[in-house]
């Protein structure tokens, strides 16, 4: 049987953390090709409901990554973001799925290998935890 | 399943079109573009089509008033309901409130294998057993609790207060550690697939449980067993909801409550109310507490108004408009404390009284309190 491959969904702010990732890119910094990472303009624009599309349409991971509390494009965008993290961890919390399925980052413009070595970290991690338990949702509709 | 074949089952076509819905429809009272003769008209005339397409079909509160008043007994939420699921197969579903979180969560819960954390709440001063034949129902308060966070409202305190109120009464409920959401607002918003995966899943968690009765905290959870379960799934329960349970055992087996100098008025909540009919247990619940005097709201009863929002849809400006007058009603009674027995009043209430827009606008402030809250800080 082949190794378990995690999938992740990155949402990632315009202004940081996508650039990062695009610097990531023309730095050829290598990471594994599991994460699909969805530009955001703001890391406090994620809304609650994408992250939890995300994992009912398969997603094993979900990181949701912007800028740091200084650098925001839009002021206090962070502030918000962690204000909805907080709550939609509780929340997933309840509904069984393991906490470290669930990622904050604050990924700056100039940190490439940061994006990187976040997205091997967390492909390790979703590899040791397996398959997300929502993850055959998609799957059972199929069946219907 | 058309729309055709939905007129022919709730009998839309005996509608004289005499309007009286629209009269005493609490969103059309503030919303012009909002009329439920309109959609049963729509209806027959033969534009469906039109009809599913039409954000207004989600602003139905579906809190029976309308029904109640027919002269013609169109069962007008049962075909919104019946509506709403055509619309939801072409990918209409209305504007879910709080970002659609709460129908995304009961869609996950689906998953046969969650392991949910539910019940974490629990602390020793709570007794449950596992061989109990009395199932207390909790619901979504799980849930509810972290998003509503901001509006200082926790649903588990209702739950809580529940328990309590069982312990007190010499009774150590079973609860589920897996229970499911009971799906009333999947059904209601017409995601039938959703409800029915989450009822087949609760009706085998609960037999296999072997409860002989279920007691609820939450009118929703209430009418969903009572009523729609039986259409889908194969379930004999016993079910009631806590005031029920607890005026039954008014003077029998001896409930002493303390004293508890308040004046209150009471909101019926349009599941427990209209849909259910239970209008006295509540009533006679605070009437027996020494030192509660009850006030009635000018509309109570049968009559009186949904708090606005259902089902976590179009939650807009003129929900807003309705809690505000249902607040303003409860307070010309001059009471100081407003009881409900649902935990999605409380919700509304909360979110209009903590409205930042409407500060300007003179929100009505009063205390909302649900009634198992009550009964529990008497009894102690």
């Amino acid at each position: 049987m082949a190794e378990f491959e995690p999938k992740i969904v990155a949402f990632a702010c315009n202004w940081c953390t996508y650039a990062a990732a695009d610097l990531a890119g023309t730095a050829r910094v290598q990471y594994p090709p599991n994460v699909y990472i969805v530009r955001m303009m703001c890391s406090g624009m994620v809304n609650p409901e994408y992250v939890l599309r995300a994992f009912e349409d398969g997603a094993d991971g979900v990181i949701v990554s912007g800028c740091k509390y200084t650098d925001c494009h839009y002021m206090d965008g962070p502030v918000k973001c962690d204000a909805m993290f907080d709550k939609l961890k509780k929340m997933l919390h309840v509904l069984g799925l393991e906490d470290e399925r669930l990622r904050r980052e604050m990924i700056s413009t100039s940190e490439g290998t940061v994006f990187a070595r976040v997205v091997a970290e967390f492909v390790e991690r979703l590899k040791k935890l397996g398959p997300s338990p929502f993850s055959t949702l998609r799957k059972e509709e199929a069946k219907v | 399943m058309n729309l055709e074949d939905i007129i022919q089952e709730t009998k839309t076509y005996y509608c004289l079109e005499c309007g009286k819905c629209t009269s005493v429809c609490p969103v059309a009272k503030y919303d012009p573009g909002y009329s439920p003769r309109g959609i049963i008209e729509y209806a027959l005339l033969g534009f469906g089509d039109e009809l599913v397409f039409n954000k207004e079909l989600f602003s139905c509160l579906t809190c029976y008033t309308c029904q109640q008043e027919c002269p013609s007994d169109v069962d007008f939420p049962v075909f919104v309901r019946k509506a709403r699921s055509i619309a939801q197969d072409k990918g209409q579903h209305g504007v879910c409130a709080h970002s659609g979180q709460l129908q995304a969560v009961q869609r996950l819960m689906t998953s046969p294998v969650i392991k949910q954390k539910r019940l974490e709440w629990l602390s020793k001063e709570y007794r449950i057993s596992d061989k109990s034949d009395i199932l207390l129902w909790v619901g979504c308060a799980p849930y509810f609790a972290p998003i509503f966070e901001d509006i200082a409202f926790n649903a588990l305190d209702v739950t809580k207060a529940a328990l309590k109120t069982l312990n007190s009464l010499g009774i150590e409920p079973m609860l589920l550690p897996n229970e499911k959401c009971c799906g009333h607002d999947a059904l209601w918003t017409g995601d039938v697939e959703t409800f029915k995966r989450l009822a087949e899943y609760n009706a085998a968690q609960i037999k296999e449980a072997g409860v002989k009765k279920i007691v609820f905290s939450c009118p929703e959870g209430y009418r969903t067993f009572k009523l729609d379960y039986p259409n889908y799934v194969d379930l004999s329960c016993e079910v009631q909801h806590i005031s029920e349970f607890v005026a039954d055992r008014i003077g029998k087996n001896g409930v002493k409550f303390k004293e508890i100098k308040k004046k209150v008025t009471y909101q019926d909540p349009c599941r427990l109310g209209r849909h259910l009919g239970v209008y006295d247990a509540p009533r006679k619940v605070l009437e027996s507490i020494p030192g509660i005097e009850l006030v009635e709201m000018k509309h109570s009863g049968p009559e009186s108004i949904c708090c606005g929002t259902s089902a976590w849809t179009n939650c807009d400006s003129y929900s807003n408009m309705i809690r505000v007058e249902r607040l303003s009603e409860a307070m010309d009674t001059g009471a100081e404390l407003l009881i409900t027995t649902c935990p999605k009043c409380q919700t509304h209430f909360r979110c209009a009284m903590t409205d930042k827009g409407s500060e300007q606008r003179t929100t009505p402030k009063i205390e909302v309190m649900d009634l198992a809250s009550l009964v529990a800080s008497a009894i102690d």
